[in-house]
């Protein structure tokens, strides 16, 4: 390979920093279903295992095999992991998308195609790199059915030459992937290997984009937010999970039931916990309200469609004070929506999710660590609460693979909340369900098999008094919501309380919470350069927390951004903070995507300078 | 020479009848609900059932109101309507030591409840399903329910165009190892399919004829306590010997068999040449359907298997109910999760 003298002139990011070595951004444009996430997976991994900070995004349809899809790795040696607008360098493998797609390339980017294509190379402020796909797929001995999945191999290599990325690495994240099956590696690699000698010997590079080995990834882990959201639930000790497959929330499960295998089975075989898949959501949520009942660590997962369904359970479980976790991995809605994109759309459902006056905990989290951490806290603060405990993590955090610090192991024991004993009950001769002896709106509780004949009671959805009878007084009724209000007041002093970023002269507060955050640092620096200082919330749970209410009242004006239509969050921080209320701007998207950096800063920079 | 009171009369564990009682009912005077209740009463009492290991399950309606009715030492939860399978199925799992006893209607059960009640059967969930069936929504005021039978009449809903859905019929065709059917007017049968439902290996389904005095008493209707008494067609005779119990009665060799329940019980079936064979799956169906077609209410045991594994047997659970694993047996250590780490 040589190297042209006839360079183009550097790209430049939104941002107006310069786009090569080791900060670009990477769009594999594939069809779907045909083994490309080995060969996005692998460039990613060998970018993160080359030190270099690297997130990749999947863009994928509703569909087994036919459809485009996209995977865009990002690399920042700044550490920057939000989505961008603009992604420098093209693998067009889709002929479906191919012309969108390259219209889609900045200036001064590259196209990848392949020559079996015999495209017109038609932009001049681009520049492309044909790549004979079918042919060296077809060197490399694979039988036909293999045929494509080891053609998406062709592009690695080229990227092994064009980028400089080590090639041992890809080999490594192989043999990752294919957990050291040496066989599979050895196929994938002689197409990787061809590939890379091709370019060498035929293409001269005329771009600016090149990886270089750097030190920031020491330590860190790549993982996807359903693996850390499956992995903290099982570290959350939980003994019972039913579920009902949906996207994204699935691979939750999967993760979950493949580290229970590995982590919760005793020496003699038996299982500390059971997983039931349930004929639907309805079930699912009513299996783990029956479990959560009877004492177990009761946990679902599901989308929003999902979380429709459990209503009417969520409103039992939250009136009879069961409690139970409920993953809900949003996507986009209404109705079956696009099934396969992020939203945060959920969020007014979920909080207020039952009929009646239903106000549900939510734990909201941003980041692989959090994901891990709700799987455990969220037990936690059921079984303290006595009620259902909401995680809203989305698509983009769930499904995509992150680069984190490691995952923390709990840092305090389990809480199972107040639950008596036999040897309690006999000691008392007897026990109210639902009286606030400790003033938090917490009633003690007891299981069914605790062997005390003053341990039952009767549960029911319908009217209840403090000793769980049946009544239908209205100063008994009254009583009651007025106790589960005391509980939602206490439950705003123990959910996880916000992270506050203070700078010191901004007059600009902004507000995100979950996979929002992401892209922040980077808008907020954009902002800064341009003179406007902002002071920055994320909100990690609801009800708000006294800190939510503080921040809120210390700025003029109050930015919540958020990835749905509607401004949801921004809404019932209205309805929190009303007199605040025309102080709350609403910065929001929703069009399928992670918010991109960009967007956000832009946005906010235009209403600033009104 | 003081008066002697007479010894009160307690089971094995102590407790009396009495302790087996519930709260007053709130159903009407003479509801078939109120009489299975005192059943189950009875048969709890009878086999010693330890309250604090039942639990009491339902939905909604009129016979999902009955767990408050009796046994108030065992836990009730008195769920959503259609919805207590699923409900019961986290339970059993949660703590495999529990014994349930669910209580259903034919709208629950049949309608809005269809589906979560053949994945019950379908899981072998391990519970007593009863189904009080009286073809009619009492709660709302006398509208059919998915079994009332055809060309029925009531005064709120007119006449019923649409064939019965068949409790049993749906057991049956879900791989259900225990089918009854019983009248509540009939109390000496119902306690006997009670208590081999009890100790029954998975899910239990009994299909019980329970009049609806104030909607569907009326002298044309098939649920009623005249119909059931004039038209009961008893298919099979047999009896329940706990796993304690010595067999005292000899029957003639080759007209009794035993089905050896699994908890060591047996359920003796009688006559065996005469009458209906409940361990003929065939022939169960075919007592159905001729009973569908020609309209017979016919009771008994209509279906005995104790093959099956149930639910919990399936799962590997612990010998420990999973509800009471200490923190050291559900939170993986510290290093465990290291390895982890180091692995991804």
């Amino acid at each position: 390979m040589g190297t042209s003298t006839q360079a183009r002139p550097t790209a430049h990011d939104a941002f107006g920093s310069p786009v090569g070595v080791n900060n670009f951004s990477i769009i594999a444009a594939t069809v779907n279903g045909s083994g490309s996430q080995t060969a996005n997976n692998a460039i990613a991994r060998a970018l993160f295992k080359m030190g270099i900070p690297t997130t990749g995004k999947n863009l994928f349809p509703s569909n087994i095999q036919g459809l485009p899809t996209w995977y865009i790795i990002r690399i920042s040696r700044e550490g920057y992991i939000g989505r961008r607008e603009n992604a420098e360098v093209l693998i067009a493998m889709n002929r479906a998308t191919a012309d969108e797609d390259i219209s889609k390339v900045p200036s001064g980017g590259v196209v990848i195609y392949p020559t079996e294509w015999k495209l017109s190379e038609s932009r001049d402020d681009v520049t492309y790199y044909a790549l004979p796909v079918q042919q060296l797929a077809k060197a490399s001995g694979a039988s036909a059915k293999m045929l494509s999945y080891v053609a998406n191999m062709a592009y690695v290599g080229a990227l092994v030459t064009l980028l400089g990325i080590d090639i041992n690495e890809i080999d490594a994240a192989l043999m990752h992937h294919f957990g050291g099956k040496r066989k599979a590696v050895d196929l994938n690699m002689g197409v990787v290997k061809a590939a890379a000698e091709y370019c060498q010997q035929n293409i001269t590079k005329r771009d600016p984009f090149k990886v270089e080995r750097m030190n920031a990834t020491a330590g860190k882990v790549l993982i996807d937010g359903n693996s850390a959201g499956g992995l903290g639930t099982c570290f959350g000790g939980f003994t019972f999970a039913a579920w009902y497959p949906i996207t994204p929330s699935t691979s939750l499960v999967d993760a979950l039931t493949d580290y229970a295998k590995e982590l919760r089975v005793e020496p003699d075989g038996t299982h500390t916990y059971a997983i039931v898949q349930a004929e639907d959501e309805i079930a699912a949520i009513g299996m783990i309200t029956g479990a959560g009942w009877a004492g177990a660590r009761a946990m679902t997962s599901t989308s929003g469609p999902g979380i429709s369904l459990m209503t009417e359970y969520a409103g039992l479980a939250y009136f009879t004070e069961i409690p139970v976790v409920i993953w809900d991995i949003m996507r986009m809605g209404p109705s079956t929506g696009l099934p396969t994109r992020v939203s945060q759309g959920d969020v007014l459902m979920v909080y207020f999710l039952g009929h009646g006056d239903t106000k549900q905990i939510v734990l909201l989290p941003s980041n692989m660590q959090e994901c891990f951490a709700c799987g455990w806290q969220s037990f936690d603060l059921a079984e303290r609460l006595q009620t259902p405990v909401f995680v809203l993590s989305d698509l983009d955090l769930g499904m995509n693979t992150w680069m984190s610090d490691p995952l923390e192991y709990p840092d305090t024991p389990m809480d199972r909340g107040k639950v008596l004993s036999a040897a309690q009950l006999d000691a008392a001769k007897g026990f109210n369900r639902y009286e606030d002896v400790d003033g938090d709106g917490i009633g003690y509780r007891t299981v069914p098999g605790t062997e005390s004949k003053y341990a039952a009671y009767f549960t029911r959805g319908s009217g209840h008094n403090k000793y769980a009878q049946y009544t239908e007084r209205a100063d008994e009724w009254e009583a009651n919501l007025d106790r589960l209000h005391r509980k939602h007041e206490y439950a705003r002093t123990i959910v996880p309380k916000p992270v506050i970023d203070e700078v010191a002269g901004a007059t600009v507060g902004i507000i995100a919470y979950g996979s929002t955050d992401q892209s922040m640092p980077e808008a907020r620096k954009f902002l800064a350069d341009r003179g406007v200082k902002t002071s920055y919330m994320r909100i990690r749970a609801l009800p708000t927390t006294a800190e939510i209410h503080d921040f809120i009242q210390r700025y003029p004006r109050l930015y919540v951004v958020e990835n749905n239509y509607d401004g949801q969050m921004r809404k019932i921080l209205q309805m929190e903070v009303p007199e605040r209320a025309k102080d709350l701007v609403q910065i929001s998207k929703c069009d399928g995507l992670p918010l991109s950096s960009e967007w956000i800063a832009t946005s906010i920079l235009k209403k600033e300078s009104k | 020479m003081a008066v002697q009171e007479p010894p009160i009369k307690v089971n094995r564990l102590g407790l009396t009848r009495d302790d087996y009682k519930g709260r007053a009912s709130t159903l009407c005077k003479g509801c078939g609900h109120d009489s299975i209740s005192q059943r189950i009463i009875s048969v709890a009492y009878d086999l010693n059932l330890d309250p604090t290991h039942l639990i009491k399950v339902s939905g909604i309606g009129c016979s999902s109101k009955t767990p408050a009715y009796f046994i108030n030492q065992s836990h009730g939860f008195n769920g959503l309507h259609g919805r207590m399978p699923s409900m019961a199925t986290g339970a059993v799992l949660a703590n495999r030591t529990l014994t349930a006893l669910g209580v259903s209607g034919d709208g629950d059960a049949m309608s809005i409840g269809l589906g979560q009640f053949i994945h019950m059967v379908r899981r072998n969930v391990p519970m007593v399903f009863i189904v009080e069936n009286n073809g009619v929504y009492g709660l709302t005021k006398g509208q059919f329910s998915a079994t009332a039978d055809l060309d029925q009449e009531l005064k709120y809903a007119g006449r019923n165009e649409l064939p019965p859905i068949d409790v049993c019929h749906e057991a049956l065709v879900a791989d259900c190892g225990f089918i009854g059917r019983s009248f509540a007017g009939d109390p000496r049968q119902v306690e006997a399919l009670l208590k081999a439902a009890l100790s029954h290996r998975g899910t239990a389904i009994l299909d019980i004829i329970s009049p609806c005095v104030t909607f569907n008493d009326h002298d044309d209707s098939t649920k009623s306590y005249a119909y059931g008494k004039a038209h009961e067609q008893i298919i099979s005779d047999f009896g329940f010997v706990a796993p304690q119990e010595e067999i005292t009665v000899d029957y003639d060799p080759g007209t009794t068999a035993d089905v050896t329940m699994h908890d060591g019980s047996h359920v003796r079936l009688r006559k065996l040449d005469e009458k209906h064979d409940p361990r003929n799956r065939d022939a169960a169906m075919r007592v159905l359907e001729e009973a569908h077609i020609k309209q017979e209410f016919i009771t008994g045991l209509i279906y005995i298997n104790e093959e099956r594994p149930a639910l919990t047997e399936i799962e590997r659970l612990p010998a420990t109910p999973l509800a009471f694993l200490p923190p050291e047996k559900t939170r993986p250590s510290r290093e465990a999760l290291a390895k982890v780490m180091q692995e991804l």
